[in-house]
């Protein structure tokens, strides 16, 4: 890892990306973490419970998001602590051959902390215009 | 069916032990987009000091779900599952989950409020080793929709 604690300062961006997502990867995600819940690949399950139709799980776009911050800090074991909340679903659409949903993820450093060494940064996401994830921060050890 | 306002407080005792292997942690890597090599590299990720593949910060929802199952399918609890919306999610990692690891997670349930018709849902998962090596605590809030919620 090649980030200096004393280079770094609030305010600063690590950086942005764009998540393309596809109902085929709500059911490698469902696969792969075990949460088979119906709102997430059936939408005439989806929408019977009142939902715009099927909705990401809210692990996936945690998940995924914070993939900016691994990258940045070329250790994943680093990402000491990570937290979310999730307030409104990504609804993915049924499409042929294109994307159902984008999310965008911009990182921003949001403290220092000098005294045990680790910053903060706090995550921007958003589908459709709308903030999917509030509160999303991911605390980095830097060594 | 309604939440069951005697949960608060209540833990549910470490199940089976979750042994944590490299292709599940390469499959769950892809499954969130995640493309560093230390996730799928075993070389890559002993360059960094691991001894083994490192999974992805949220791969330790997957031994708190299965924790929070106990709790889902307690009919004592009183949980519909298919009304309910994650809330909240949150990962305090006492140190990095590895490939060859052993996880068992202790289960509680920290808070239940009201809410509307329906309630918020706050449990926590206290990952460990079986010989009590302090690995992972996840919190998790969920919010069962009540009727026209």
């Amino acid at each position: 890892m090649s980030m200096v604690l004393s280079e770094l300062s609030v305010g600063q961006q690590i950086g942005s990306r764009s998540i393309e997502v596809t109902r085929q990867d709500l059911v490698r995600y469902a696969g792969a973490s075990g949460d088979f819940n119906p709102i997430h690949w059936n939408e005439r399950f989806a929408r019977m419970v009142e939902l715009p139709g099927v909705i990401a799980h809210g692990m996936f776009t945690m998940g995924a998001a914070v993939q900016l911050v691994t990258d940045w800090a070329g250790d994943p074991g680093a990402v000491v602590d990570y937290q979310t909340r999730f307030t409104k679903p990504v609804t993915v659409e049924d499409v042929d051959g294109a994307v159902g949903a984008v999310i965008e993820v911009t990182g921003t450093i949001g403290a220092v902390n000098e005294d045990d060494a680790t910053v903060r940064v706090d995550l921007a996401v958003t589908a459709g215009g709308q903030k999917v994830l509030v509160k999303a921060q991911a605390l980095v050890r830097v060594r | 069916m309604s939440i069951n306002p005697n949960l608060q407080g209540r833990s549910y005792p470490s199940g089976e032990v979750y042994d944590v292997g490299r292709e599940k942690i390469r499959e769950f890597a892809r499954a969130v987009k995640a493309t560093h090599a230390a996730h799928f590299d075993v070389e890559a990720a002993r360059t960094l000091g691991y001894e083994d593949l490192v999974a992805p910060p949220t791969f330790a929802i997957i031994v708190a779900q299965r924790a929070d199952a106990q709790l889902i399918e307690d009919p004592e609890a009183g949980v519909d599952f298919s009304r309910v919306v994650h809330a909240e999610q949150r990962f305090t990692h006492h140190r990095p989950i590895v490939a060859g690891d052993r996880l068992v997670a202790e289960l509680h349930v920290d808070q239940v409020r009201s809410m509307g018709g329906g309630a918020m849902l706050t449990t926590r998962a206290e990952i460990s080793t079986p010989e009590g090596e302090r690995v992972a605590t996840t919190t998790s809030s969920i919010l069962v929709r009540g009727e026209n919620q």
